[in-house]
């Protein structure tokens, strides 16, 4: 004690004041502080704050339209939305995801595929976006999964619509299909209208109608808690479905084609396309073979695709747009069509078929393809046999500029224009072509060829089909469609003043092509109903002129010529044109008219049954009155 | 009162000794009930009642210890010290671990000796103090100082830096009202800020990130920066008047974390507004103004060294949290004094009032 200072109380009374009215001071300015904080937070930044908050608690969950469904002309389903579920997880709310796979895959079976998919998603995924697990749940998955959800935190399952094509590949290539929307799909596609979508047309009418069979989505605005739990629905607008769209296929004549094709013994690779010439309307379309669009729809496996890919037969490849032939023999009656439209013969015109054809000067032979040529035939003959040498000196006289300018009129070296994406435009040669493209003069030897289709000149099977329906409907234009639409069809005319007997001539031929004694199709002749028609050959490679008449069944299947048919009916009064490619089948006659005879003895069944069973001149009567 | 008799200054002892100040147990009743309501909407019921059960025992606490003379809390204070040293000790070896800290121990009761500390590091320093004169020379400053530091070190070893820096402020108060010299202070603080990025390195990971989640709260916006950030959208969505009662969406839907303990404060923000934060800010300014009236009123030194000390204790809790929870502070877990939902705190803050009544039960009738 003795050690301590002596305390003055009144001083140390009045430094305790004196400290705690600092303090005081202290207490106020910090108060004001925090007030100053909570003025800046709930006044100030009130707006943003609020804001902020409302988008915690109310979740927007887009409602996505149901896709249009697909008709086929007689209101046959041919793409269908399928009610099904799906297995999602967030993520976040996981802790430990693998093992909870683990535990799921003992009642949700998950293959190799479905793995990488998830960690796929899992590698480049938002933050609290969920991910699939599993499509396509089955109802036993669903009710398992229902029963021990308690134990999946974070999963859930989703009720949504899948697509599905009832006929399998038969629609393949004209239908498409749709898939997951890819990074790719997201540059282009709008953000907002593909909000709660998953899935975008890819291929065919699907793709080519996306902006109609998609719709409108709507929302659903709710509350939701900290968890994400839905509490209660705050407003909700319905989503506008897809438009449903009707096709002017029909299922039956589509499967005729196939039949047809999957019978022939000659190839079952190839394509056939069935237009009514009066409206353009595509009735048939099938490249073959196809593959199951439904694999594509949830994404298809490595193995399956990588079949696909690799299959020798490219059966995703569209042949009915996309590939390209040489038209061969079929453009015979297009060029007996120029020389008469140009006047370079007369319809009386006869010639002598000796087997082989010569330019002046030049000692290279152009031949028959029957050896010693076909004899005296004026112009139905020479379609009907296919006579070359007539085709040779007819292309001759007209020239390659005339040539050119006269098919384009048919729409060779052109887009159709049909409702498919990738369409193929082909090549209809001319000089100014061959000087841009190979920097090199025409020579007289290659109008020579293009009189009976070969050479430079290229066509797909839909701009065949094009040309053959103003071919049988005497000059109309018409615009090939898949899509059977509420307007009427475009229907043009050609603006080439082309006599009617001229067209009669045409036609005779290619119905004595079908039906003349010595015509080459004329295995295909119907007893009920005129087919008029015209067999053709594309090159595969050419051949050298020593083996020019060798039998096709020498040389290795690959190297066979592909085999083409044109055909409509009934001839007096058509309503049907039918192409048909049959790769590598070598004959027009053999392998392609079969396939074309099947399509139409089935539309004529079904669309114009007054031909059958009934004597020639009644059908010729009726065959005058409207089609139904 | 000189003119009074014996007996009836002895009445008028006996009288005032009996009584509690009505101002400041109607400010603390007042406190509390708005507390509970603004608890009703952030826990429910079940929370309110155990809250009023815990604050019925803290006012039962208060209503003791405002009894006990300030002489008798003096002399008890070096065995309450020592006490506490020996709980402190016994929790690193026998306590429980939770989140990564030693901070709990079980003697009958679940409780935090670092809660203890708070109130006896204070009382110490002002017990070292009483007799001395005043301000302290620099020897005496520095016995306070190892007096505070002891407790204050044992609880940063638990590791509870927050709590330890809060023990050690209630010491740093008596001295600062004792009348610490203000340029020490300030060479204190600029040390202090100096020594930061030594300090840094001692501080756990998650220490670390709270500071750096003060900084850019929306850097780590899932972990760490989420309660902070929810808190501020809590406050900011009140605006002037709020959502009203019970209909505070980030409360009621969760997005706001502990929303019954620590950022209870939130919750009054988001649904009675700026106004609502206002008048309990206000509220908190009357308790504090009349604590300190009590503490300059005091008779002796010990008696208005503690009675201030921990009014100013008092008030740092309320500071802390309210910074913390708008985003002003590193989040360092310190509840809203007496409307956080909380055992021990609301104990030692109710002690702390019975020792601040005491004062003001005393004040210098005895003198004369």
């Amino acid at each position: 004690m003795a050690r301590r200072q002596l305390k003055n109380p009144h001083q140390e009374t009045v430094l305790f004041q004196s400290r705690s009215i600092s303090a005081l001071m202290i207490i106020i300015l910090a108060l004001g502080l925090v007030n100053g904080r909570f003025f800046y937070l709930q006044i100030i930044h009130h707006e943003d704050l609020k804001a902020r908050s409302e988008a915690n608690r109310i979740k927007t969950t887009p409602l996505p339209p149901a896709r249009g469904l697909i008709y086929d002309r007689n209101g046959i389903l041919l793409a269908d939305n399928l009610p099904t579920y799906r297995l999602e997880v967030v993520p976040e709310k996981v802790n430990h995801l693998q093992q909870q796979l683990d535990e799921l895959a003992q009642f949700i079976p998950l293959d190799t595929t479905d793995e990488e998919k998830i960690q796929q998603q899992l590698r480049n995924k938002k933050a609290f976006k969920p991910v699939v697990i599993k499509d396509r749940l089955n109802e036993a998955e669903v009710a398992a999964f229902a029963v021990r959800r308690h134990r999946f935190p974070g999963f859930r399952t989703v009720p949504y619509l899948v697509r599905y094509y009832p006929y399998g590949a038969l629609f393949s290539h004209v239908i498409g299909y749709v898939g997951r929307i890819n990074e790719n799909d997201l540059k282009t596609l709008d953000h907002a209208r593909y909000a709660g979508t998953r899935y975008v047309g890819k291929l065919g009418v699907e793709k080519f109608y996306e902006a109609r069979l998609h719709g409108v989505p709507g929302e659903m605005k709710t509350e939701i808690n900290a968890q994400g739990r839905l509490l209660k629905v705050l407003q909700q607008k319905p989503a506008v479905n897809g438009e449903d769209l009707t096709l002017s296929l029909d299922v039956r004549l589509q499967q005729a084609a196939a039949e047809a094709f999957r019978t022939n013994p000659e190839t079952n690779i190839g394509a056939a396309i069935a237009l009514d010439p009066r409206n353009g309307e595509i009735l048939a379309m099938l490249s073959q073979p196809g593959f199951d669009p439904n694999l594509f729809v949830n994404g298809i496996s490595h193995s399956q695709y990588q079949a696909l890919i690799q299959s020798p037969a490219k059966p995703l490849f569209n042949r009915t747009i996309k590939a390209r032939y040489e038209p061969g023999s079929t453009i015979k009656p297009y060029m007996l069509l120029a020389g008469l439209y140009y006047g370079v013969i007369e319809p009386g015109f006869r010639m002598f078929s000796k087997g082989y054809f010569q330019l002046p000067g030049q000692k290279r032979k152009y031949h028959d393809w029957k050896r010693g040529g076909h004899g005296e035939v004026d112009s139905v003959a020479a379609l009907a046999q296919s006579v070359n040498t007539f085709f040779y000196s007819l292309a001759v006289k007209l020239g390659i500029d005339r040539i050119h300018d006269f098919l384009r009129y048919f729409g060779f070296g052109q887009k159709t224009g049909i409702d498919i994406p990738g369409e193929s435009t082909g090549l209809l040669p001319s000089r100014a072509w061959k000087k841009a493209t190979r920097g090199a003069s025409w020579y007289p030897g290659e109008t020579v060829i293009t009189g009976i289709g070969q050479g430079y000149m290229i066509a797909t099977p839909i701009q065949m089909a094009h040309s053959l329906g103003i071919l049988a409907s005497r000059g109309l234009i018409t615009q090939p469609h898949v899509l059977k639409d509420k307007k009427p069809p475009v229907v043009k005319q050609l603006p080439l003043a082309i006599k009617p007997e001229y067209w009669d001539l045409a036609h005779q031929g290619m119905v004595a092509v079908v039906n003349g004694k010595k015509g080459t199709a004329r295995a295909i002749a119907s007893p009920d109903y005129l087919i008029a028609g015209k067999t053709g050959t594309s090159q595969v490679y050419g051949k050298k002129e020593e083996n020019i008449y060798e039998k096709s069944t020498d040389i290795p299947r690959h190297l066979k010529n592909h085999a083409l048919f044109v055909a409509f009916a009934p001839a007096d009064d058509p309503s049907i044109a039918v192409l048909v490619v049959a790769e590598h089948g070598a004959s027009g006659s053999r392998a392609a008219a079969p396939v074309a005879k099947a399509i139409i003895q089935r539309y004529m069944a079904l669309y114009r049954p007054e031909y059958l069973n009934k004597s020639g001149e009644q059908a010729s009567a009726e065959s005058r009155k409207p089609q139904p | 009162m000189s003119h009074h008799t014996p007996w009836q200054a002895h009445r008028a002892i006996r009288l005032h000794r009996r009584f509690i100040d009505p101002w400041l147990l109607l400010l603390l009743l007042l406190l509390v009930s708005y507390g509970l309501l603004v608890l009703y909407s952030a826990g429910g019921p079940v929370l309110v009642k155990k809250q009023a059960v815990r604050l019925a025992l803290g006012f039962a606490v208060m209503l003791v210890l405002a009894q006990i003379r300030p002489e008798r809390i003096a002399q008890f204070t070096p065995w309450l010290y020592g006490l506490t040293v020996i709980l402190l000790i016994a929790v690193l070896l026998v306590g429980d671990a939770s989140k990564g800290a030693q901070r709990w121990l079980h003697i009958g009761i679940r409780f935090q000796p670092s809660e203890l500390a708070k109130l006896t590091v204070p009382l110490i320093v002002a017990w070292y103090l009483r007799h001395r004169r005043l301000p302290p020379t620099w020897r005496d400053t520095l016995v306070a100082f190892v007096l505070l530091l002891v407790p204050a070190a044992l609880v940063v070893v638990e590791p509870d830096l927050g709590t330890a820096i809060l023990v050690a402020a209630a010491g740093v108060f008596v001295l600062f009202l004792a009348g610490l010299p203000w340029r020490f202070m300030l060479a204190s603080l600029l040390g202090g800020v100096a020594a930061a990025p030594i300090l840094w390195h001692f501080l756990a990971d998650y220490q670390k990130r709270r500071v750096l989640t003060l900084l850019n709260p929306e850097s780590d916006p899932l972990n760490a920066g989420w309660n902070i950030i929810q808190s501020k959208i809590a406050i900011g969505s009140g605006g002037l008047m709020g959502k009203g009662w019970l209909q505070g969406t980030q409360t009621q839907l969760d997005f706001l974390p502990e929303h019954s303990t620590d950022f209870i404060l939130s919750v009054l923000a988001e649904e009675f507004g700026f106004v609502g934060v206002a008048t309990l800010m206000f509220l908190y300014l009357l308790i504090l103004f009349r604590s300190f009236q009590i503490a300059m009123a005091a008779r002796d030194s010990f008696s208005r060294l503690i009675a201030g000390a921990l009014t100013l204790t008092f008030f740092v809790y309320l500071f802390i949290n309210a910074g913390m929870i708008s985003g002003l502070l590193p989040v360092v877990g310190v509840p809203l004094p007496l409307v956080s939902y909380g055992g021990t705190s609301i104990i030692t803050l109710m002690a702390a009032f019975g020792i601040i009544l005491s004062v003001y039960n005393h004040k210098k009738l005895i003198k004369q």
